[in-house]
Formats: structure tokens, sequence, C-alpha cells
């Protein structure tokens, strides 16, 4: 069986042009993005988050939102790596390269966000030096930068014929490393004993779920666009292969989601947040049920598996679009949901007055500096793949397939 | 004088310097204890966990609309709103609450409840929310970097984020604009060592209420450790085994 390794020595490798007009309208339309989001960042700093639509009731909102996202789908985005160079399925030889530059770029975004939402972003090297270390955020910003650092070393071994032989042990380590990360991600609300939406150990495997149809699916679309937009022609039975995983994937979500919900509907303590969540949450639960379940579950599910859409590119790019937005819908109900639903304080009492809004559903209203701000992460990470391709091989120049 | 008398009057008199010499002895000693307050610490010297500072509120002695504990806090702390209830900080509320059973209704001030097991500590990435050996807990200003993740962990709502500039600070209450910040159970109060308590236990009292009980959990000769010993009382989310150095009475 090949490995990954010998594989970059067959395939030839190449940069993207950089010259067409829409290579430069997508590099300016991602530049405006970032320059807003730094406008926005900027404007939250100064000004304090008073700009934003988080309070002290919905601390975290949508730049949280699309952090978590970003993160979870960047572990996810390495499947196609892990499976070429732990799994040693040589379809994805080619695409290991891409694989792993999505990867880092996702969580560059990510993190982009996160720290410039903080309230004192400025204090950056104070997080990185002082380590309070039975918190899983303290956890994370190790996890988050040795991810950066193995996935960096990973693309090394494979760009750099002398170091192939290193590919598959640095892979093995990078697939235990991730599947670390969203673990510790997960658990960043799993250990939340205080607020009934979280307080689950399944919020990691939950998460794992989650990174690996999202990073599968964000993945497939880079593909697509990636070949499609440069010229390559692409093998069809890769993005079959890819669709069949992605099907596997968001079964797996909808599994964990089922088990979740069911197990909290079982224990009466639970009845309450999960009859907010599933029934009466108003927007929360129009966004599970339609956005979530609906439209990026069972959708792409039906368009990925029946016959003639399953088929199909367009389709199952659209499916994948489905699914990632669906992804997003779901942190979103997950985080802003899980804040939204009042904090029992006094259980068997009912509060009849509070100045704090003590028992009431909470409600979030996303400002555009916040906005703005989560756009610019996205856009952050995008023009890191895009930029990366311009600069070094991670394209290979045609398909290969075995 | 007799030889046995002058014995007699030298061991009387041996005896009162004995006895003179031993109480000059342990006045220096304890020189605080003598002329000082019996709470007394200088500021230089370290926090132990020989005494545990804590509250016992009771809710019957709450007067329903007083306010004076929360504006107390306020003045104290400089806490002022901005109109914004949303996002403006609060230290300590008041909550108005009805048994779903009896009907019964109550009103409490609600704040940090300083736990022996702070998720908030637990929590924080950089180890700005910690929890001194006496049971206080606390933000580091200085190493908050504004995650608000602690404001999620704690299940009593007690932190504020500040989402705007702070004027007009007090010097004693440190505060930022990008920081999450708690009642500190004053403990500049308390770390002068001259027997104040917090400012909304001093303004119950001198609203006649005494609704809030200030003092030492581990000592059993305070009047906050007599109060909980004669009646029970009740930790908000006991569920969670936090510990926490607030309790409340006829909830």
């Amino acid at each position: 069986m090949a490995t990954a390794g010998n594989m970059t020595d067959t395939t030839g490798f190449t940069v993207i042009e950089g010259r067409s007009a829409g290579f430069y309208a997508l590099t300016a339309g991602l530049a405006a993005l970032i320059a807003a989001g730094l406008w926005a960042a900027h404007t939250m700093d100064a000004e304090g988050h008073r700009v934003t639509g988080m309070t002290n009731q919905i601390v975290w909102g949508i730049p949280h939102v699309f952090a978590v996202f970003l993160i979870v789908t960047a572990s996810g985005a390495l499947n196609a790596a892990s499976l070429s160079s732990v799994m040693g399925r040589t379809r994805y030889a080619p695409y290991a390269r891409l694989s792993g530059l999505l990867a880092i770029a996702l969580l560059i975004g990510g993190l982009a966000i996160i720290t410039l939402d903080l309230g004192r972003p400025d204090r950056l090297v104070v997080a990185l030096t002082h380590f309070n270390m039975k918190s899983v955020f303290a956890w994370n910003v190790f996890l988050y930068t040795g991810f950066l650092v193995l996935a960096a070393l990973y693309l090394w071994t494979l760009m750099e014929r002398r170091m192939s032989r290193r590919t598959k042990p640095v892979g093995v380590v990078l697939l235990v490393w991730r599947l670390t990360l969203t673990t510790a991600t997960g658990l960043i609300f799993g250990v939340l004993v205080a607020r009934e939406a979280y307080d689950a150990a399944l919020m990691a495997p939950l998460f794992i779920a989650m990174s690996l149809a999202f990073g599968t699916a964000a993945f497939l679309l880079l593909l697509i666009a990636a070949f499609d937009w440069t010229g390559r022609s692409m093998d069809d039975a890769a993005v079959q292969d890819l669709k069949r995983m992605l099907v596997v994937f968001v079964t797996i979500v909808v599994y964990f989601v089922v088990l979740f919900h069911g197990v909290k509907l079982y224990a009466a303590g639970y009845q309450g947040i999960e009859r907010f969540l599933l029934v009466d949450g108003g927007i929360v639960t129009h966004l599970f049920w339609w956005g979530q379940i609906a439209a990026g579950s069972l959708v792409p599910l039906w368009l990925m598996l029946w016959g003639r859409t399953g088929a199909s590119r367009f389709w199952i790019t659209v499916a994948a679009t489905l699914v990632l937005i669906g992804g997003l819908v779901q942190v979103y109900v997950i985080v802003i949901g899980g804040q939204a639903y009042p904090l029992l304080i006094f259980p068997g009492k009912e509060i009849i007055e509070s100045s704090f809004y003590d028992g009431v559903v909470n409600t979030y209203r996303p400002s555009l500096p916040e906005t703005l701000l989560a756009l610019g992460g996205v856009a952050a990470a995008l023009l890191v793949v895009v930029l990366s391709m311009r600069i070094l091989e991670f394209l290979p120049q045609s398909r290969k397939s075995d | 004088m007799s030889d046995g008398k002058k014995i007699l009057a030298d061991q009387s008199r041996r005896r009162f310097l004995a006895k003179a010499g031993v109480a000059v002895a342990a006045g220096i000693a304890s020189g605080v204890r003598i002329i000082g307050f019996p709470d007394a610490r200088a500021a230089t010297d370290p926090v132990t966990g020989a005494r545990r500072w804590g509250m016992l509120i009771d809710a019957d002695k709450c007067a329903t609309g007083c306010n004076a504990c929360v504006q107390a806090c306020d003045d104290e702390h400089g806490i002022k709103g901005h109109g914004r209830p949303q996002t403006d900080a609060q230290w300590i509320r008041k909550v108005t609450l009805r048994d779903r059973a009896s009907g019964r209704e109550t009103s409490l001030p609600l704040m940090c409840q300083h736990c022996e097991k702070p998720p908030c500590v637990d929590v924080c990435p950089t180890g700005a929310s910690f929890r001194r050996a006496d049971g206080v807990v606390l933000v580091d200003k200085h190493t908050c970097i504004g995650c608000r993740y602690c404001m999620l962990a704690c299940p009593y709502k007690a932190r504020s984020f500040i989402h705007e500039d702070v004027t007009d600070q007090k010097p004693w209450s440190p505060r930022g604009k990008g920081t999450v910040e708690s009642c500190n159970l004053c403990v500049h109060r308390i770390d002068e060592g001259k027997g104040r308590i917090p400012a909304c236990a001093e303004a119950c009292e001198r609203e006649g209420h005494r609704a809030i009980l200030f003092g030492d959990l581990n000592d059993p000769a305070s009047d906050i450790a007599k109060a909980r010993a004669e009646q029970e009382s009740r930790e908000l989310r006991a569920d969670l085994g936090l510990n926490t150095g607030v309790r409340y009475q006829n909830l």
C-alpha cells in the first residue's frame, strides 16, 4: 500500500496562477471583509462591548458562534489528510496538502475572532503566559497552538521530499491531537455544570461528530471550487467518496443530537430547558428544527442519498453548503440557546422581581460590529487558503486517483 | 518581721511580680488585642485559611422594596449605571420570589456566593479568578483578559462584564472596561482589620433590618456562626456541592 509520502513523489503539485480577474476580485473582496472585521474589533475595543448585542445575560454571541464553528470545522477538515497519511487511502494523497491547509486556515480564522472579541485583546500575552491548568480554556491554548504547529509540520513533510517518511508519524500525532482538541472544545460547554443546556460529557463526542461532518463539507466545497475555478479536472470518484463520508458523518451528528436531547428529556430536571429548545424557545426552536434538523441535516442527506441528485456534483455542492449552514445554526442553538434559557437559581420558586433578568428568557440581537468581526474571521480563513495556494504548491497538477 | 513572715512576704512579692510579668508579656505578645480590635491584621500579613469570611442572609428580615444594600454597594465601589440595564454592572441585586407551592413571597439580596469550590475559578484560563485562603473570591484585574467564561460558569449570574468606560473610580475598588467583576465582599474593609463589615451589611444594619450578617464562619464564637448553629440555613444550588460562603435562612 502506498503511503502519502510516496504519493507526493509521483504527484506533481503546483501553485495557482492568480492572474485572473476572478482571483483579484476574490482576494480584494476577502481583504475588504477582513478590513471591516478589524474596524469592528477596533470599535469594540475602543467603545467597549456595549456596541455589540452581547450583554451580561448573553455573554457570548455571534463571534463565539463563528469561532467555535470554524475551530470545530478546522479539526474535521483534516479528514482527507488522516485518510491519506494514517489510513493509507491513496485516493486522498493528492488532496492531503489542501486538507492540512484548510485546517490551519480555519483555525486561524476562529482564533482571530475569539481573540479580537476579548474584553482586553491587548492582554493576549497574559493568556499565553498565565495558565490555570484546571481551565478547559487553558488546555485549548496549548491544543490550538500545538495543532497549528503540528499541521504546519505535517505540510512540511508532504512538501519536502526528504521529510516524506515522517508524514505518517506526524499524521498519526495530528489525528490524535485533533480528536483531543475537539474533545476539549466540546468540553468548554460540557463542564458548565450550572447550565442545563450544557453540563454533559456527551458534548465532546457530539463536537467530534460535528467536526467530521462540517470539516468534510468544507473540504468538499474547497476541493470543488479550487479545481473548477482553476480549470482542473477532478476525479468524480473522489467527490463521491467524500459525499458518502459526509452522509455517514451527518447521520452520526443526528444520532448524537437525538441521544443528547432524548436522555435530557428523560430527566425531570432538564425538561424545562428541553421544552425551551425544542418547543417554545421562539427563534431558537425555529432554528433548531428548520435550520439544524431540516435544512442542515435531512435535506442534505436526502440530496446525497437520492440517486439523481446524489450523482450530481452540483447537488452535492448544495448539500455540503447546507451542512455548513446547518452546522453554523447548530452552534448558534448551542451557544445562544443555552444562554438564553434562564439559570435555575431558586428551584420551586417563581421570580417575580429582579433587576438583573433572573428567571426570564434572554434575548440577543447581534449588532453590526460583532457580525463584521465574525465574517472577518471567515474571510481571514479563506484568504489564508487562497494566498497560500498562490504561494505554495498545494494543488495537484491534474487529478490523481488510485 | 520574723524570718518566717519575711519569707512569706518575699514569696508573695515574687508571685505578684511573676503574675505581672506574665500579664505584661501576654499584653505585648497579643499587643493589638489589648489596644486594637479583635479582627486586626496588618495589611502585609498573609491571608490564611484560619478564617472563612461569609454571610448569612435572613430572608424574613429582608424588606421588600428596600434597596439600601444595593445602593450602599454601588456607592462603595463607584458602580454607576448608564441607563442600560442589560449591560450595566450589578454586584448585588434584590430578587423577590414566590414559592410555587405555598405562594409565600420573600425578598433577598443576591450576589457572589463566595464558593469554596467556585466554578468561575475552575474555568478561568489565566487564573485571574481566584479564591483567597479566607474564602473571598476575587478577580485580578491585571490578568483578566475579558473572555467571560467565568460568567457562563457561575450558577448565580453574579458577575458583570464592563461594557464601557468607567469613570470616578474608587481607589480601593479598581475597575476596568473589558474585564469581569463581582462582589468582592468589600475586601478592602475586611483587610483594614478594624472590624468593619461589607457596605451592604452595614447599610442593612443602619436601616434596622439586620438581614445580612457578616463574619468568620470558622469562629464558633462569632455572631454568624452562632446564628447558623441556632437555625438551619441553606446554600443556593446546594446540589452543585460548592459550599458557598453566603447562606440563606427562611428562604
